[in-house]
């Protein structure tokens, strides 16, 4: 016997890991599983149940955790209840899980706790953790091993005694429209080594508005290299090691896991503690922290990649389900279900045990629970329906979330997004708005200042709540005649239930966290409201760039890639001129100046025409500048800049290219920005023909490409017609 | 009996999570569970083998329940049942011949009772269809019911304790040769690879198979030189370990995609693939694309050779494979979820999530695709089955009528 054991054990231990034994025998793996998320987002459901025994495709939430954290080796969960605590303990005793081999569950109770680091700190006091340990909220959905990371976890911990804590991530590309991830989180930025894969940033509230994040400059300078990532996703898996529970202690300040926790270790240095991350690739692992995430996360079941556990492996006492075959793809059924032959399942749908459904009624993409009562051409898709739920005839539900023992009369619609609480009903015909939240419970008023706070004191609200509205129910079966009056109007016809108005985020943000899949017409507004900014960001660097001095600075911070040579070539005027203007007003040796402007055509890629364009321009400009009172007074100050400067502006000129790129800048400029240079362009012309800067031919050239050209672009040429056809004369006497 | 309790509970868990994997290793598993299962039986001192039947049984569709799709399971199940009852009877000829007459006169009482009772499997068993062997020889159908005469009368209590002793004994005796048999199945495949594999032949094969390993193996160790093609067998591509390990052993490996099977089969002398379990009509539930390997082997007329043990010998006819037996296993072996992870976002009304992954475990192929089975006890042909599951398994064990999948 004992022999057989062993040996089983040892084929158990041998399928699941080659671990080293003596390791492994020393000291058994630890995990601590809180059975509370400390948040209200699954509000008002969580009012009356805990979250992690919420059904996710038809199994309680927390046997998902358990059941990967025991295929995960690990031996010993310490499960810390809170909110609602009786209601998991309860659960737990009931489970399968008390009586596992190899595997214990032990739970914690409190009830004045209000965050996750009052849990650990609480967990501390207990002494109970004496390893490693794996922390895990009862809300994670794996199918990882980990092995690996446990290995690497230990092999750094020896090396060296500050990495306390390995963060398991995993790639998930953001949306770039609505910048959350698919679970419908904010998008996450970290900063991670590439060679040690330390943590080195970590933001999860980045301000989306500016799209710009910022980063300390020691982060730079202490690191010889950064890898900063936008498409990673937190899978709030963390191995610690037994000081992160001291930490706790030691600072009592610290709240949430990631918030207060990783971030103050990340900034804090003085300890020098360091965190790592392990990014899994082929496997499954995902946290449900909203009601998107509760959808995507049980679409991903239901389409297995979270197997081995799927609906119809039994992995923690569930009841056996079978997949039939439904198109191409596949429902998972229970063998018991009562279906009239003219309802349509579609494809990736579980129907629960003992629920009937009547004829005509079509579901798809849905879950349903066990003992629901679905009437005749129902329509339901993409919807959530728990247990023991009537849906009678004609009802219409898309992408909501109906709790137990709803009642929903015939014709009732809700609209997308919509949550009903336990034992709501709702009158018949009516429609409930999108993204509304209906609950028998009323939304409690008071509002915690502090978001650490909320739900957790629940269990004292909570039950407060309960005995005001649920016994009444309760004790006449239907809502009290006071009540159901004063909010008929609400439900319909005989509805129960309150309406909560939509809390503190605004129906603004509603969408973004909820079940229902993101509307179009949203979508088409983000991007629209996205490319307005791209366009503000541009316009903000030319308004910028047009006031002058702080030109240089910006460029060199920004040193985006993004720009476009059109800006580019704006900077690089704008520079070429500052840098001529200081030349002017500080006697600058010409040769100095000519040493500047390249090294600014350098840096900015630059051809020498466009140089010459720039320093003509910078020229022409500050001749419109100097005062002057007439128009032969301009062509006065002209002339003598450009006398003195023509040094500059030749050594620019090597190829008769450029010669034309300074006649075409001056039209240019005489079109636009210098009007008062148009009736002069001739005689300027002249100036720089004389002062050897412009070469007949060039002006020939440039003559015969405008001949072709619109009477518009003539205007010039003809001005400087008289001139032209002196220089073609005087071209054919030397032939 | 703790000890007891924890082994039942403990593979059928594993069976449960998917932890114990692959015929060879659950049908060792389960023999020795049931083997345990027999050892810890306390018979109530008379009623004979038909308490432990009821206790092996019940154990065993705790285990079957547990992972549906492991036929080995109930394969080893059944066999052992099948042992107990025949072990069961061999004793009781000898009373019987003793106590014949004065049994006589009670039969028809006892068939009422029996009616009344509806209880054991054995009686029924015993009394409607008697079961194979030496045991049909050795008794007549009607003295069957004499047992429980005995034991409900207790006229030869003492005796039947006796025997009760002695029938557990050689009922762990005999699940001892199963659990060996199993142990030692590889062994007694591979000695016929001689006969199939000539000089200078080219083998086709796909996807990782023990036994397939150990039969080519062998096959070189006696100094054949042959080639072997190997199919990779996506999705798993173990096929690469397979070429690994024959590389270790000298063998000219070639591997090939599974796509290219029908490229290659015109130059291959035979097909020789290792399968899941093999089904009462002789077709065979085999990774998935060796449906296509049979076929193109059928196409070109390659012999298409199934090696496999009796314990994947399967009572069960392929009704509903597709679901019924079938493992949907996990899309990730397929794609990688990151790189997919964008056209899987199904929180996009516009997008919403058209991209599915089916990945089946398992194919069934037909028995007509089939030449030859080599088992642990020689080669047989697929017509040829239903003969040897007849003598594997009693009939009463067969699986209890199938519910309609609804």
């Amino acid at each position: 016997m004992g022999a057989q054991k062993k040996r089983a054990a040892a084929a158990a231990a041998a399928a699941r890991v080659s671990e080293d034994p003596d390791d492994l025998a020393r000291q058994p793996l630890q995990a601590i599983l809180l059975a509370d998320s400390f948040t209200t987002k699954f509000r008002p459901i969580t009012l009356e149940r805990p979250k992690v025994l919420l059904p996710l495709v038809n199994v309680p939430m927390i046997n998902y955790t358990l059941a990967w954290l025991e295929a995960a080796g690990v031996a010993e969960v310490f499960v810390f209840c809170c909110a609602h605590s009786k209601q998991v303990i309860d659960y737990l005793e009931n489970s399968e899980w008390f009586s596992q081999p190899n595997f214990t569950v032990k739970t914690i109770e409190s009830h004045n706790i209000i965050s996750a680091g009052d849990a650990l700190r609480l967990i501390y006091e207990q002494n109970v953790i004496h390893g490693d340990f794996v922390l895990i909220s009862g809300d994670t959905v794996s199918n990882m091993s980990l092995t690996q990371a446990l290995q690497e976890h230990k092999e750094r911990k020896k090396k060296d005694n500050n990495a306390v804590m390995t963060m398991i991530i995993k790639k998930s590309k953001p949306s770039p429209i609505t910048r959350q991830s698919r679970l419908g989180t904010d998008e996450l930025f970290m900063a991670i080594d590439p060679n040690t894969k330390q943590l080195l940033y970590y933001e999860d509230k980045a301000d989306h508005s500016k799209g710009t994040i910022c980063l300390d400059k020691m982060l730079l300078a202490e690191n010889p290299s950064i890898s900063l990532h936008n498409d990673k996703q937190d899978c709030y898996i963390d191995i610690c090691s037994p000081e992160v529970l001291s930490l706790f202690t030691d600072n009592f300040d610290y709240q949430h896991l990631r918030r207060h926790f990783v971030k103050g270790l990340l900034l804090d240095d003085i300890m020098g503690y360091k965190i790592f991350t392990h990014e899994i690739h082929s496997s499954y692992a995902a946290r449900i922290d909203n009601y998107r995430s509760y959808d995507i996360v049980s679409k991903d079941i239901i389409q297995r990649w979270t197997y081995p556990y799927v609906p119809d492996v039994k992995f923690c006492g569930n009841r056996a389900t079978k997949l039939e075959r439904r198109g191409i793809c596949f429902t998972a059924f229970n063998s018991e279900i009562e279906q009239s032959r003219s309802a349509q399942v579609g494809s990736f749908t579980v129907i629960g045990y003992g629920t009937k459904i009547g004829s005509n009624s079509k579901i798809s993409d849905s879950v349903i629970g066990e003992g629901c009562t679905i009437g005749s051409n129902v329509l339901i898709e993409g919807s959530y329906i728990w247990d023991n739920v009537i849906i009678e005839d004609g009802c219409e539900l898309r992408h909501v979330i109906v709790c137990d023992g709803v009642i929903m009369k015939a014709g009732a619609v809700l609209k997308p997004g919509v949550v009903l609480s336990f034992k709501v009903v709702i009158g018949e015909r009516f429609v409930v708005p999108a993204y509304s939240k209906v609950s028998l419970l009323q939304q409690p008023t008071v509002h915690d200042s502090d978001e650490e706070l909320e739900y957790a004191d629940n269990s004292s609200g909570t039950v407060e709540f309960s005995s005001i509205q649920g016994t009444a129910d309760q004790s006449n079966g239907e809502m009290t005649s006071e009540s159901s009056e004063a909010h008929k109007p609400k439900l319909g016809t005989g509805g129960v239930g309150y309406i909560w108005s939509i809390c503190e985020g605004g129906q603004e943000e509603e969408w973004r966290h909820s079940v229902a899949p993101i509307p179009e017409d949203k979508l088409t507004e983000l991007s629209e409201a996205m490319d307005d900014d791209q366009e503000l960001v541009t316009q903000d660097r030319t308004a910028l760039s047009t006031s002058g001095e702080l030109i240089s600075d910006s460029n060199a911070s920004e040193g985006d890639d993004n720009e476009d040579s059109k800006d580019d070539s704006v900077y690089f005027e704008k520079e070429v001129e500052a840098t001529f203007l200081r030349a002017v007003e500080e006697n600058v040796k010409v040769d100095h100046v000519i040493l500047e402007v390249n090294s600014l055509r350098l840096s900015y890629n630059m051809t020498s025409a466009d140089c010459a364009g720039a320093v003509f321009y910078s020229m022409m400009k500050l001749a419109i500048k100097t005062p002057h009172s007439s128009a032969s007074e301009l062509q006065q100050n002209t002339a003598n800049i450009i006398t003195t400067w023509q040094k500059l502006l030749k050594s620019y000129l090597l190829e008769i290219d450029e010669e034309i790129e300074i006649i075409l800048k001056f039209e240019e400029m005489c079109l636009e920005s210098a009007k008062e240079f148009s009736p002069l362009f001739a005689r300027i012309l002249h100036i720089l023909y004389d002062k050897d800067i412009l070469q007949e031919d060039a002006i020939l050239r440039w003559a015969d490409e405008k001949e072709g050209a619109d009477e518009s672009d003539k205007v010039f040429v003809r001005q400087s017609e008289k001139f032209i056809q002196w220089l073609r004369e005087a071209s054919e006497e030397e032939d | 009996m703790p000890d007891i309790q924890a082994l039942v509970s403990d593979l059928p868990s594993k069976l449960r999570k998917r932890r114990v994997q692959g015929s060879y290793e659950t049908a060792r598993l389960t023999a020795e569970l049931l083997r345990a299962v027999i050892l810890q039986h306390k018979e109530p001192t008379a009623s004979g083998a038909a308490s432990l039947i009821e206790a092996v049984r019940r154990v065993g569709e705790q285990l079957i329940a547990a992972n549906p799709v492991e036929l080995a399971v109930g394969n080893i199940v059944r066999h052992v049942l099948h042992i107990i009852r025949e072990e069961d009877l061999s004793p009781l000829t000898d009373i019987v011949g003793e106590l014949k007459l004065s049994a006589e006169d009670d039969v028809e009482d006892i068939a009422e009772d029996e009616n009344s009772q509806k209880s054991s499997a054995t009686t029924d068993g015993c009394l409607l269809k008697p079961p194979l062997l030496l045991a049909v020889f050795e008794h007549l159908p009607d003295s069957a019911p004499a047992c429980q005469t005995f034991s409900s009368e207790n006229i030869f209590a003492g005796k039947a304790d006796k025997s009760a002793k002695k029938l557990k004994s050689e009922l762990i005796k005999a699940v001892n040769e199963l659990i060996e048999d199993i142990n030692t199945c590889r062994e007694g495949i591979a000695e016929q690879a001689m006969e199939l594999i000539h000089q200078n032949e080219v083998i086709l094969t796909l996807g990782h198979s023990k036994f397939v390993k150990e039969f080519l193996c062998a096959a070189k160790e006696k100094k054949r030189s042959f080639e072997v093609f190997i199919a990779d067998g996506a999705p798993k591509f173990e096929g690469h370990i397979l070429a690994k390990e024959l590389d270790k052993k000298g063998l000219k490996a070639i591997v090939i995609t599974d796509s290219a099977v029908f490229a290659m089969i015109s130059r291959v002398n035979m097909v020789i693939v290792g399968v899941h379990a093999v089904m009462a009509n002789g077709g065979v539930i085999a990774p998935a694309g060796l449906h296509v390997l049979a076929l193109a082997a059928k196409k070109h007329d390659v012999p298409f050779v199934v090696v496999a043990s009796t314990h994947e010998l399967c009572s069960l006819y392929p009704h509903n494979l597709e679901v019924l037996l079938n493992e949907m296993r996990c899309p990730s072996e397929l794609l990688n979820f990151e790189e997919f992870s964008d056209c899987i976002d199904y929180g996009i009304a516009s997008s919403s999530s058209l991209l599915h992954v089916v990945n089946p475990a398992f194919d069934y192929v037909p028995p007509e695709l089939i030449r030859l089975f080599v088992t642990d006890i020689g080669g047989y042909s697929p017509s040829y089955i239903y003969r040897l599951i007849a003598d594997y398994y009693s009939s009463e064990d067969l699986p209890p009528q199938q519910k309609p999948a609804s």
